[in-house]
């Protein structure tokens, strides 16, 4: 079967002063029918590669294949084919959300109805509304609507839920799933790790330009070396404390990273070096203000592999 | 649900649901036009304003002069001393102070040599004291003739028109352009499968359909408030706007074909505008800058349809009078189309 989406070596530098080198040496392949999520933080590359992969902006180097087409051959059998959210796009105020789905519709030579395709991101009851008059929420699944316009295998979606409330976001998850649920390919951005989690089957974590780790979210987790996480906090007014080496050696403590007053630490059988962790700490006469245990996330992960997290604001 | 026909309704729609935009666009000329026809309205040519200035040795030549001069209706005569006079006149409530000589002649004119007013008033007073010196010198008949399409109005409504076609060309396709490309709407358009050619055709045919409100508009009000009729061939006055306008249109996608910002696109739309708005003869005659500039002027697109039209509406020309404004703004509009076309950015 004809992988939907092949990238080999993919490289874009903006020119300028000094030249912005956004993509360095990305390989990409999505299979048919897989929901795929490029996940990192702002600023790592990944509207720079979607935007390549449409069509829309020509890399400085690498191989480009989109539905075993390429864009410079057959450009216009492949924007049949393929359905775009760009990150930020103002659809035009004045016209109502049947209007701009209709107006979408017409570029396609097939696709569904208008009202199919509003119905299909549950926007009906406001059909007949100004699209300056929709929710942040609502818009976004407008353009949603626009991109299934034509009834596209592969659909793009630049950062849907950025900025979106709790359950705006759920609803729009659920266009997504759909979608996939009638066998598309969708490939989406994301920075937030809990949504590459629960709707993609595979996840690519970009980080300057290039691809640090690629796998199923399961996968992914498994690799920062257990499932289990714990979060110790100190009391900041308590100076004495373990080092981190001598959390290392305790029994099945895969990492250490600390924080601040945070020391975070994954273990594959909590139930064993939990007791350990406070043997440690009592031992050392540090005083501790909590102690948390939870399952890693691709946040986690991201951590493991660069140091930082995800979203600034994010401690 | 050609793609083309959406385009052009998704233009046509977002304009007319943009009250703002409406008024700016068709209410604005419309008001300008009743404003300026009201200001310059035409009126009887009104008597000048002419001071004699009071000799106190002998009041009765004063007199006698006050009474020859305000015989004349097309004088207007008051009597001031001579400090009040002087003051008068430097000011221009008077155009002319008259020093009275012995038994109600003038015994020397006072004025501003420069200014029209001045020369006219020194004129008339002269002739009416001629006159009254001489009864039986011969006083020929007069007969007045007024020409339709030679009032102010007439030279202003085809000047309005042009400069009308000119601002939407710039406006409504450069503006449109530009916005739809910093809102990322073309490059979203970019990435369907949507026709290139549609998109553009989609902007031409929305221009048309207002270009025709706008001339309709113009034309309907100028007939009704100042009964402005076109006294040539109509067919001539059409192409000829049909010309200009997608002329103009071509302008107005060359200045939106990059631009990247809409501070960008008002820049060049001013650029364009303002020295036209000037020089083509939109409020007063190009003709009255300098010999060595006329050739310039010519050339540009704007003078040619205010020249075009002019005839058309106001001399009563044909297709012979629109030869050269239709060479001009082809050569003006083709470029346009040829280079924005080349250098379009669609992100
Ligand atoms: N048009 C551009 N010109 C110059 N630099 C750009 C341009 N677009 C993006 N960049 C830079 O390229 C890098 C990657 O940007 P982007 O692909 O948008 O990242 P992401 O979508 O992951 O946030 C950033 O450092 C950004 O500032
Ligand atoms: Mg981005």
């Amino acid at each position: 079967m004809t992988p939907a989406i092949r990238v080999r070596g993919l490289v874009k530098t903006y020119p300028g002063k000094p030249p912005v080198e956004a993509v360095r040496g990305l390989d990409l392949d999505v299979a048919a029918g897989e929901c795929f999520a490029l996940l990192g933080p702002n600023g790592a590359g990944k509207t720079t590669t979607l935007e390549i992969v449409e069509g829309l902006l020509d890399p400085t180097a690498g191989e480009v294949e989109v539905l075993g087409l390429r864009w410079n051959a057959d450009a216009a059998a492949i924007r049949r084919r393929i359905g775009i959210s760009l990150q930020e796009t103002r659809l035009s105020d004045k016209l109502t959300v049947r209007e701009t789905v209709t107006l979408f519709r017409s570029f396609y030579p097939s696709g569904p109805t208008p009202a199919e395709a509003i119905a299909a991101v549950g926007l009906e009851e406001k059909a007949r509304t100004y699209t300056d008059k929709l929710s942040g929420g609502q818009r976004q699944r407008l353009a949603v609507a626009t991109a299934l316009a034509g009834d596209p295998e592969l659909l793009f979606l630049d950062e849907p839920t950025t900025g979106l409330d709790p359950q705006s976001r759920r609803q729009l998850w659920d266009v997504i799933r759909s979608v996939k649920g009638r066998g598309r390919t969708v490939v989406l951005t994301t920075h937030y790790m809990d949504e590459a989690e629960r709707l993609c089957d595979r996840v690519a974590v970009v980080d300057h330009g290039k691809v640090i780790a690629l796998g199923t979210p399961a996968e992914l987790i498994a690799r920062v070396g257990g499932e289990h996480v714990i979060d110790l906090d100190f009391d900041p007014t308590s100076t004495a404390r373990p080092a981190p080496g001598e959390f290392e050696k305790l029994p099945t403590v895969t990492s250490v990273r600390s924080e601040g007053d945070r020391v975070t630490l994954t273990a594959a059988e909590p139930h064993r070096a939990l007791p350990a962790v406070l043997d440690l700490v009592r031992a050392a006469g540090a005083m501790v203000a909590g102690l948390t245990t939870r399952t890693a996330t691709l946040e986690d992960v991201f951590v493991t592999l660069t140091g930082r997290h995800l979203r600034d604001n994010e401690a | 649900m050609s793609p083309l026909w959406q385009l052009t309704l998704a233009r046509l729609r977002e304009f007319y649901r943009e009250p703002a935009a409406l008024f700016w666009v068709y209410g604005f000329p419309l008001v300008l036009a009743l404003a300026l026809g009201l200001a310059f309205r035409e009126q009887p040519v009104p008597a000048a304003p002419v001071d004699v200035q009071t000799d106190p040795s002998d009041p009765a030549a004063t007199e006698k002069l006050r009474e020859v001069l305000a015989a004349d209706p097309g004088l207007k005569v008051a009597v001031h001393d001579a400090a009040t006079a002087k003051q008068r006149l430097r000011t221009s409530k008077t155009d002319l102070v008259v020093i009275p000589g012995p038994g109600g002649s003038a015994a020397e004119f006072v004025y501003d040599s420069t200014r029209t007013e001045g020369v006219l008033a020194r004129n008339a007073v002269d002739r009416v004291l001629v006159r009254a010196a001489n009864p039986s010198f011969p006083t020929p008949p007069e007969a007045t003739v007024s020409e339709p399409g030679s009032r102010y109005i007439d030279f202003l409504i085809p000047g309005l028109l042009g400069i009308n076609l000119l601002a939407g060309g710039l406006f409504g396709v450069g503006f449109a352009v530009g916005d739809l490309r910093v809102r990322k709407l073309l490059k979203r358009f970019a990435a369907t499968p949507m026709r290139r050619s549609d998109f553009l055709v989609s902007l031409m045919l929305s221009r048309l359909v207002f270009t025709l409100l706008d001339v309709l508009l113009l034309l309907g009000f100028a007939y009704l408030a100042f009964d402005i009729r076109v006294r040539g061939s109509p067919l001539a006055l059409a192409v000829l706007i049909a010309a200009g306008g997608a002329a103009f249109a071509g302008l107005g996608l060359l200045i939106g074909s990059r631009a990247k910002t809409l501070e960008t696109v008002a820049g060049l739309v001013n650029a364009l505008l303002l020295p036209m708005y000037v020089l083509s003869g939109v409020f007063f005659s190009a003709s009255r800058f300098p010999e060595e500039v006329q050739p310039f002027i010519r050339l540009l697109p704007l003078t040619a349809v205010n020249d075009g039209l002019r005839a058309v509406m106001n001399d009563g020309a044909g297709f012979e009078a629109i030869g050269y404004p239709l060479l001009v703004v082809a050569v003006w509009g083709g470029l346009s189309f040829a280079i924005a076309l080349r250098i379009f950015r669609w992100r």
